[in-house]
Order: C-alpha cells, then sequence, then structure tokens
C-alpha cells in the first residue's frame, strides 16, 4: 500500500463557480480510513472551505451519501483500502439533485416525498392507553420489517434513472415507506395511501431498473417494495373497476 | 395525484411474460421441431382439431396476445430508457395499438376458422 491517495472532490461554490470542478487532495493512507474520515482529515488539515454533510460515523444516520467513482455509496461506509491499488478516486454530489455546496445537496423535494405518503400509523379510533400497547406477532413484523430499515440517505434517488429524469417520481424510498405501513398490522391507513402508489408519479414510474436495490446500504431492497406496490395498486384498480361499475364513485 | 391506467398495460406485460416463462420453450419446442417433423397429414388434422376446439382457440389466442402486449411494453419502456426522442404518447400508441391490432386479428380469424 504507497502511503497516500489522491482524492479528487467536485467543489462547487454557488455565486463563485459556474460549474463544479475538481480539486485534487492528497490524503495519507490507511487500512481503516474511511472516505468520511479523509473529508474531516481534508477540512481539518488541508482546506477548511470544504462543505460535505455526515453526522453518525456509523451508516445510521444517512447524511454522508456521496458519488464515490460515479456509484452512491455512503461516505463512512467506504474505505480508503479499496481504491488503494489505483491511487485515487472522485467524489461529488449525489447525482440527479440540486447542489447546494461541493458534496452538500437539497433534500428538500426527497424529504417531500417521503411525506407525500403520510408515513405514520392511522388508527380508526384511538384506542385509550389502558387497553394496553398494539401488539403483533414475529410474522406480521416479519411483513415490513427489512422495509422500515431505510435511513432515508437519498442513494436510491441517486441510483434511480426514472427519479434523475423527472423528479416528481415519488422515487424508491417514500414508496417503500408507503408500503411499510400498509404492511403494519396496526396500521389503518392504506386507503390513504393508495392514491399515491396508483398515480404516475407514484410506483407506475419504475420500470423495475433495480440500480436502487444494488446501491441501497441496508438491503431495504427498494425495488421490490416498488414492485409489490404495482401489485398493490393493480389490485385496487381492479377494485375501483369493480366500484365504478357499481355505480360507485371513483376512489 | 391522478391515478395511473398502467395497471392495464402491467397487467398483460405481466400475464405474457408468466406465459412465456412457463410455457414459451415447450411452445417453441412443439411448433419448431415436433410439428415440422411429424408425419404431413397427420399433424395436419391434428393443428386443424386444435385450432376448431373453443379452448384450442382461446389457448391459441392467449399465446399470441399476451407474449405481444408483453414486448411492446418492454419495447415502448426502452425506447423511453434509451431517450429516443419520440412524444411519449406516439411511441405508446404505435405499441400498444399494433398489440391490439394484431390481437383482433388473430381473434378474428380463429372465430372464422
Ligand atoms: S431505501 Fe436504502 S438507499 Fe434508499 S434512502 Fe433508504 S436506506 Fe437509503
Ligand atoms: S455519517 Fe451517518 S450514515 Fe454516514
Amino acid at each position: 500500500m504507497s502511503d497516500s491517495i489522491a482524492i479528487y472532490v467536485a467543489r462547487y461554490r454557488p455565486g463563485e463557480d459556474d460549474a463544479p470542478t475538481e480539486q485534487r487532495y492528497d490524503v495519507p493512507l490507511s487500512a481503516d480510513l474511511s472516505v468520511l474520515e479523509a473529508l474531516n482529515y481534508i477540512k481539518d488539515e488541508l482546506d477548511p472551505t470544504l462543505s460535505y454533510r455526515w453526522s453518525c460515523r456509523m451508516a445510521i444516520c444517512g447524511s454522508c451519501g456521496v458519488m464515490i467513482d460515479g456509484e452512491p455509496r455512503l461516505g463512512c461506509k467506504t474505505f480508503l483500502r479499496e481504491f488503494a491499488g489505483r491511487g485515487e478516486l472522485h467524489l461529488r454530489a449525489l447525482d440527479h439533485f440540486p447542489v447546494e455546496r461541493d458534496l452538500v445537496v437539497d433534500l428538500e423535494g426527497f424529504m417531500g416525498h417521503l411525506e407525500t405518503v403520510k408515513p405514520w400509523m392511522f388508527h380508526e379510533a384511538e384506542r385509550p392507553v389502558a387497553e394496553g400497547e398494539y401488539r403483533q406477532t414475529p410474522a406480521e413484523l416479519e411483513r415490513y420489517q427489512q422495509f422500515s430499515q431505510c435511513i432515508n440517505c437519498g442513494l436510491c434517488y441517486a441510483a434511480c434513472p426514472q427519479f434523475g429524469r423527472d423528479d416528481s417520481f415519488l422515487g424508491p424510498a417514500a414508496l417503500t415507506l408507503a408500503l411499510r405501513y400498509n404492511l403494519d398490522s396496526r396500521d389503518e391507513g392504506s386507503a390513504e395511501r393508495m392514491p399515491f402508489l396508483n398515480a404516475d408519479e407514484g410506483v407506475w414510474r419504475c420500470t423495475f431498473v433495480g440500480y436502487c436495490s444494488e446501491v441501497c446500504p441496508k438491503d431495504v431492497d427498494p425495488a421490490a417494495a416498488v414492485n409489490r406496490g404495482k401489485v398493490a395498486s393493480t389490485i385496487n384498480y381492479g377494485l375501483n373497476l369493480l366500484r365504478l361499475a357499481g355505480g360507485k364513485r371513483d376512489a | 395525484m391522478k391515478r395511473s391506467n398502467e395497471p392495464i398495460a402491467w397487467s398483460l406485460f405481466g400475464a405474457g411474460g408468466m406465459l412465456l416463462a412457463l410455457i414459451g420453450p415447450g411452445l417453441v419446442f412443439t411448433t419448431g421441431f415436433l410439428l415440422p417433423f411429424g408425419e404431413p397429414v397427420a399433424t395436419w388434422h391434428a393443428v386443424d382439431a386444435f385450432i376448431a376446439h373453443p379452448l384450442g382457440k382461446l389457448f391459441l389466442l392467449a399465446v399470441i396476445a399476451l407474449p405481444l402486449y408483453h414486448t411492446v411494453h418492454r419495447l415502448h419502456h426502452g425506447l423511453q430508457e434509451l431517450h429516443v426522442p419520440l412524444p411519449h404518447g406516439l411511441v405508446a400508441l404505435l405499441c400498444y395499438g399494433s398489440a391490439t391490432v394484431l390481437t383482433i386479428a388473430s381473434a378474428s380469424w380463429l372465430l372464422v376458422r
């Protein structure tokens, strides 16, 4: 292992630069140094003007997503040793999001999409606390647990060509979140969420490219969730046709 | 948000894919190897009897129409994904339209047989 690695970071300073330009930093290489720690080193030792996001350093907060050699990945979960052989790596802000500065992107639209699908429990009637907790069997937990592991890192949006083309697409994480609640035995809000799944901007924009599931750092498998959403939406479509045939209103 | 009509196209696409996966190889083997190398007169009678039966007609319509819709659905989305500069509506019309025309043609032919 050579003792340093060249990290090229796409810098973008609004008001100063017209477009992002790469800047090279040489960082001392060690086997256990993550890309995030390398960025911290750059910021502390080489260039205090560099901007990037991070918090937990342990793949939990979901804030350190960047494009690492063109792939959306978490900085804290990716180690420099992987690139030691080539002696260099390239970082840029997550694709498909507006860049605010350097590696920091604007997540406002993404957060809006998450909120759109109403990711909270609905109950027909609130149960008095005295009646105790909502109980769930292990099998009921199993149904949605994988889909509840999302850390909202946005990597799947940077991976999704459909979101890149049109960001009105609710996207992998938001649609997975909707399914996560729809599959929860304690929830009674499916009807509230189905209109968003049923829309073109919902599950139907997806063409099952599958890259979202490849890049997901938590093995949530959003592509599977979206495609299960397609089945749910198709059933909902059929039921709605029956409703229409019965003279009822479009739901 | 407006309800999408994509479930119709997607169901046909899914049904076609499923059908091909299940009986596609058998279909190719039968029509490509078994029938052409069988005894011609007997084969002709067998196929004719198959087409004459309502279930035979239904089977043939399914194996013609569903894979057609499957194919044009893939084509439609594939063209879009390749950023082919054609209006979305036109591509959809050409794809699903041609599948529908061919389906109606096959259905009519099967009916008059
Ligand atoms: S589904 Fe995976 S990639 Fe997408 S936001 Fe959640 S954790 Fe990140
Ligand atoms: S710093 Fe929290 S996920 Fe990487």
